[in-house]
């Protein structure tokens, strides 16, 4: 029998109808001059293992195109969630930074918020991501080499220094210990007087894609679920201008997915937090609003922009049908995009601006919110100032000189990209299908179905690239015997002993009983599954306990997690 | 190639992947997992997050010729390290160890000289890194024929 999915992605097949004028056109002029010209035609397909026609006609439209494409602001938000789109408001530039110590860091959004950046968006190291302190045996060597170290509250505090909370809305990519960072966020905006209600923002918080893709976890699945379910409750009463989760494609496909492979997990990953919330007991109209999303752009421009626009389309889709919301503000995916990483080669960096130029096109074209464009130093390093300045300077030509912003979704009605939107649709109503058979996506995680899949997409993508199938320019084709090498961020291991230091003053400084007595607090709070556990970690937070000392209260509790084994 | 006891003795290129630190980047090493598997190579994958202890003991344990390691984290010059340190500790010198990930240029003749080569970065053809492997697994056979 059909399911919820098969029956969606049939209805899509059956708004196909069989296009006679291509055939004719095909048979009349194509074919004789490919035949004058003696040029024979390859297959061509896309990241998505998609064949690719040679030409889109007025045929390839769904019949019902008109209402399967919408209107800006509307319902099924195919054209974007916003009526007015780019002619009211730029989308958010916001360029993920963080490295060495808390001050550099404050100094970096400095320079950007200078440079014109519009909203901050946080990159911990390593050790952070894992719930482990500056001076943990394991932090050895990685302390603020891949992002900023925050061991404590006062990490925090000098982060942003100087920045007011009520004026800025940040964006935190922290997951495994992301209830602990957004407690440390919260107190913060507390101590600095700012209302909890006045703060706005967004915290990764997605670990579903942690088990499938980036593996920064510190629990098993089930444990970290808990936690935010608790920040969703806790925010959707105390906070309610902030992004509990971003439910996040980018590192499914960094990790080496397709495109559709991207939507469909992510998306899953979505259906799934919003489940949560609604065995939680929540309205899903109470929390939904608050459901952010976080894509990667990469170089296929119109497959790139077809899943933008497939993402918001499932996602209005399968709320109002599947979870019965009633406000449009459910249905409307919003979402943060940012250019490929894995697109960046170390050959040639200058060519990686042209890269993330065309990707940033086409986030903005697929109607991001806000967007990270990367640097073009970023396969060797770190960025530098100089780079990043390149990068955000990027946006703000696309914004401010090209036009393209002049036009709310310039791109819709063409035939090749609504019909490669209906295609991408399909293709991840089947893998949602397949994951429900599987048992949901918690098992489908669990027995590395979502891993496996996408490292046999990141291979074969490989073996493309080996036989000269895919050109990377300045890879496989154009090489440049001699690399120059360019100018790099240096991080030394100052920042790793500044940190320990500072975390034994703080350390000396605090009340050990507070410490104490609110660890204790934290403890028999886990053991209860229905005590939200916010507060008691915000007041562990307050009383300068360590990362790594509350990640530990619930790796006694919750135990640690070992991943199942793809290869 | 031909005759039975000639594939006895060329027993598959025994090789232990491993990223040794907090790093879960692992696109790179799974393309490498199954790129020396189909050149015949007989992979093994330390999983995520070991520690360089952790490695060591699973090399020696598995009789690996070669450890490939791979960091995208920055930590390469103190995991990588640590790693040496530890084979040289237990006295193990019949094991070849191989890198990658990003390494800057500055940092390689610091690595070659650990006795770490290759360190390759992104972009490297799979058969660069698969005839590197090779070259040093029967460096390490060698070595082990003359030993015994």
């Amino acid at each position: 029998m059909d399911n919820f999915w098969d029956m969606k992605a049939k209805e899509i097949m059956q708004s196909f109808s069989e296009d006679k004028n291509y055939e004719k056109w095909k048979k009349d002029v194509l074919d004789p001059w490919n035949k004058k010209t003696g040029y024979t035609d390859k297959p061509r397909e896309n990241s998505s293992s998609m064949l690719i026609k040679d030409l889109y006609m007025a045929g390839d439209l769904p019949v019902d195109a008109e209402s399967r494409i919408g209107n800006p602001g509307e319902y099924p938000f195919t054209r974007g969630i916003y009526p007015n789109m780019y002619r009211g408001r730029n989308w958010t530039m916001r360029m993920f930074s963080g490295f060495g110590t808390p001050d550099d860091t404050n100094k970096r959004l400095k320079y950007l918020i200078e440079n014109g950046e519009t909203g901050l968006s946080i990159a911990f190291d390593m050790p952070t991501l894992y719930g482990y302190d500056c001076d943990s045996k394991r932090a050895e060597g990685e302390v603020g080499k891949c992002g900023v170290n925050v061991s404590s509250l006062h990490d925090m505090e000098r982060i942003f220094d100087g920045i007011d909370l009520a004026k800025v809305s940040t964006s935190m990519t922290i997951n495994a210990p992301a209830a602990i960072l957004t407690a440390m966020y919260f107190v913060l905006a507390e101590k600095n007087g700012t209302p909890l209600d006045k703060i706005s923002g967004t915290v990764q918080a997605d670990i579903l894609k942690e088990y499938i893709a980036q593996k920064e976890w510190m629990y098993p699945p089930e444990a970290h679920l808990r936690l935010i379910r608790d920040m969703l409750t806790y925010s959707t009463e105390h906070v309610p201008k902030w992004n509990y989760i971003s439910v996040s494609g980018y590192h499914i496909r960094e990790a080496g997915s397709s495109a559709v492979q991207e939507l469909a997990f992510t998306l899953a990953d979505g259906f799934y937090y919003i489940e949560m919330g609604i065995n939680a007991g929540l309205n899903v109209d109470d929390f939904a609003p608050r459901t952010s999303f976080f894509f990667n752009s990469s170089i296929n421009f119109f497959e790139e922009i077809a899943k933008f626009r497939a993402a918001r389309r499932i996602w209005a889709t399968v709320l109002k049908e599947k979870y019965h919301a009633k406000n449009p503000k459910s249905m409307a995916l919003k979402f943060h995009t940012q250019t490929s990483g894995y697109t960046l080669t170390w050959q040639q960096p200058l060519n990686n601006i042209v890269r993330t130029t065309i990707e940033a096109m086409a986030a903005v074209l697929g109607g991001t919110q806000s967007l990270h464009t990367n640097s073009y130093d970023e396969a060797w390093a770190l960025p530098t100032d100089d780079a990043v300045k390149v990068a955000l300077r990027t946006q703000q030509i696309i914004a401010e000189e090209t036009g393209i912003t002049d036009v709310i979704d310039p791109l819709g009605g063409s035939y090749y990209l609504e019909r490669l939107t209906c295609e991408m649709e399909i293709e991840a109503y089947k893998y949602f299908s397949e994951i429900e058979k599987m048992g949901g996506i918690l098992n489908a995680v669990k027995a590395g179905y979502l891993q496996k899949e996408i490292a046999d997409t990141s291979y074969k993508k490989q073996l493309r690239i080996e036989r000269e199938d895919d050109i990377i320019v300045g890879v496989n084709k154009y090489v440049d015997k001699d690399e120059k090498p360019i100018n790099t961020l240096k991080i030394t291991d100052v920042a790793e002993n500044g940190q320990i230091r500072s975390l034994e003053g703080i350390k000396k400084k605090r009340d050990e009983s507070k410490v104490s007595r609110s660890l204790e607090n934290l403890h028999k709070a886990m053991e209860d599954d229905s005590i939200n556990l916010m507060p008691y970690i915000m007041e562990c937070v307050r009383n300068y306990c360590t990362l790594e000392e509350i990640s530990n209260v619930g790796r006694e509790i919750f135990g640690e997690w070992k991943e199942p084994k793809i290869y | 190639m031909n005759g039975k006891n000639q594939k006895y003795t060329e027993a598959p290129v025994k090789v232990l992947l491993a990223k040794p630190a907090i790093d879960g980047h692992d696109r790179g090493i799974f393309v490498l997992a199954k790129a020396f598997r189909d050149a015949g190579m007989d992979v093994i994958y330390a999983g995520l997050l070991p520690t360089p202890e952790e490695v060591v003991d699973t090399a020696i344990n598995e009789d690996v010729d070669v450890i490939a390691l791979s960091l995208l984290n920055g930590a390469h010059m103190t995991a990588f390290r640590n790693v040496m340190e530890i084979l040289r500790k237990k006295g193990v010198n019949d094991i070849a160890v191989v890198g990658g990930g990003i390494i800057p240029d500055e940092d390689k003749p610091a690595l070659e000289k650990m006795g770490i080569t290759g360190n390759f970065g992104p972009g490297t053809p799979l058969n660069v890194i698969i005839d590197h492997v090779r070259a040093r697994a029967g460096e390490i056979r060698k070595l082990r024929a003359n030993e015994y």
